[in-house]
């Protein structure tokens, strides 16, 4: 058996290892496929759809959808731009984000996102849902009103005995991240940091950092987000 | 030909959308070659008193008069502009959106930690004074609106290209930065 793997990404030919998905082929020949709740080195819980990709036809997960031979994916065309914006719309109505409060502004990714979509104005009615900023122990704040329901806490930040910090609590529209605050306090700087780093948006905030990066030099700034993985077409 | 005119307001907004469009610094003199302004807060023009081609609104609406005076703009420009956070979205005042109007009366008036519990709880009730009401409103919920700008505030920058576009009929270039929602 082959270990290389041929498929086209927009018509352009790319190599894949058996066992990639399509997101991460994609990255590894230069191509960006737009992500939200997929976090480098977590299983990926396909909940966001914003990566998503047609295959034959088919709209599929690409932080999910495995590779095979000869597959024809197709990312960057209108309908499928669209459709990301969509959600990224969505999920900016669904909660509250009021970008110019937040600590994780210009560093958030669904900012970034939407930023790199050019979206002016959700077209969906923002809802106002009533939500609260909730105690997480010592060290940290959940801000619920910007929870995206990633589920990237609840997968990847666990305590030295492996106990999970973070869990979802309810379904759908009911949905909410739930936090151990005697978990939380018990994380280690590190960690507590990295709760922070790895939430997408500024629910998860460290306590007493906020701000710390001027304007002009944050994440999101200069370059969109996604340009780091980007390879102009050869 | 006559120039184009030009109206601003500012909603329940800060001013800072007006200061923005200010900071295009010494663009102001082209701006000024290149259009009239009528109603407005940058020369003090109260009321309309010609067809207007482009209404720059900043804030969003929080009380009965930001909704009469919205819809005076929607009647008399022929475009009309959400500029900013709070236009397009509400922004900060629609922190409040949530809280029942009651809670947040009585938490201005009545429990703010500057009221000296001696003086006698007054909530103003005057029928001189706009209603507040029952949430924040982004513009486009109230009359339709044509396009935004985005940013708290939008840069000089963006608001200058979007009235250039608008001035020269050509589509607006949002080259990456341009849009920024703090």
């Amino acid at each position: 058996m082959s270990n290389i793997i041929k498929i086209t990404i927009d018509g352009r030919e790319c190599t894949a290892r058996p066992g990639q998905t399509v997101l991460e082929a994609a990255a590894a020949n230069g191509i960006y496929i737009p992500s939200l709740c997929r976090f480098e080195g977590l299983k990926p819980a396909g909940s966001c759809r914003v990566c998503t990709v047609r295959v034959g036809g088919r709209y599929q997960a690409s932080c999910t959808f495995p590779v095979s031979e000869g597959m024809a994916v197709e990312s960057a065309v209108p309908d499928l731009e669209d459709m990301r914006k969509a959600i990224v719309e969505m999920l900016f109505v669904e909660g509250n984000h009021m970008c110019p409060t937040c600590e994780k502004s210009g560093n958030c990714e669904l900012q970034a996102l939407a930023y790199r979509f050019r979206m002016l104005v959700p077209r969906f009615p923002y809802l106002f849902p009533k939500k609260a900023v909730e105690p997480a122990g010592s060290k940290l704040l959940m801000e619920q009103n910007r929870c995206i329901k990633c589920l990237r806490c609840a997968t990847g930040i666990r305590t030295k005995d492996n106990k999970k910090v973070f869990g979802p609590l309810h379904r759908s529209v009911e949905k909410k991240l739930f936090v151990d605050p005697a978990l939380a306090s018990a994380l280690p700087e590190r960690w507590a940091r990295k709760a922070m780093d790895r939430c997408p948006v500024g629910c998860i905030l460290r306590k007493e950092v906020g701000f710390a990066v001027p304007v002009g030099r944050r994440k999101y700034d200069k370059a969109p987000i996604g340009s780091d993985i980007e390879k102009p077409r050869s | 030909m006559s120039k184009p005119v030009i109206a601003t307001a500012s909603l329940a907004g800060c001013f800072g959308c007006h200061m923005s469009i200010l900071d295009i610094d010494e663009r102001i003199l082209q701006l000024v070659e290149l259009v009239e302004f009528n109603k407005s807060p940058i020369d003090d023009i109260k009321t309309f008193t010609k067809p207007v081609d482009i209404g720059l609104i900043e804030g969003g609406c929080c009380n009965s008069e930001n909704v009469e005076n919205l819809r005076s703009f929607r009647a008399n420009c022929k475009i009309l502009i959400s500029v900013g956070e709070c236009a397009i979205m509400g922004g900060l005042p629609a922190m409040r959106n949530g809280i029942p109007i009651r809670e947040c009366l009585e938490e201005a008036y009545f429990h703010t930690p500057t009221i000296d519990p001696a003086d006698p709880r007054i909530m103003p009730h005057d029928e001189e004074l706009p209603v507040i009401l029952d949430r924040v409103y982004p513009n486009h919920e109230i009359v339709p609106v044509d396009y935004y700008l985005p940013g708290c505030p939008p840069s000089a920058d963006l608001i200058w290209k979007a009235l250039v576009a608008l001035l020269e009929g050509k589509p607006l270039d949002l080259s990456y930065g341009l849009i920024k929602f703090d």
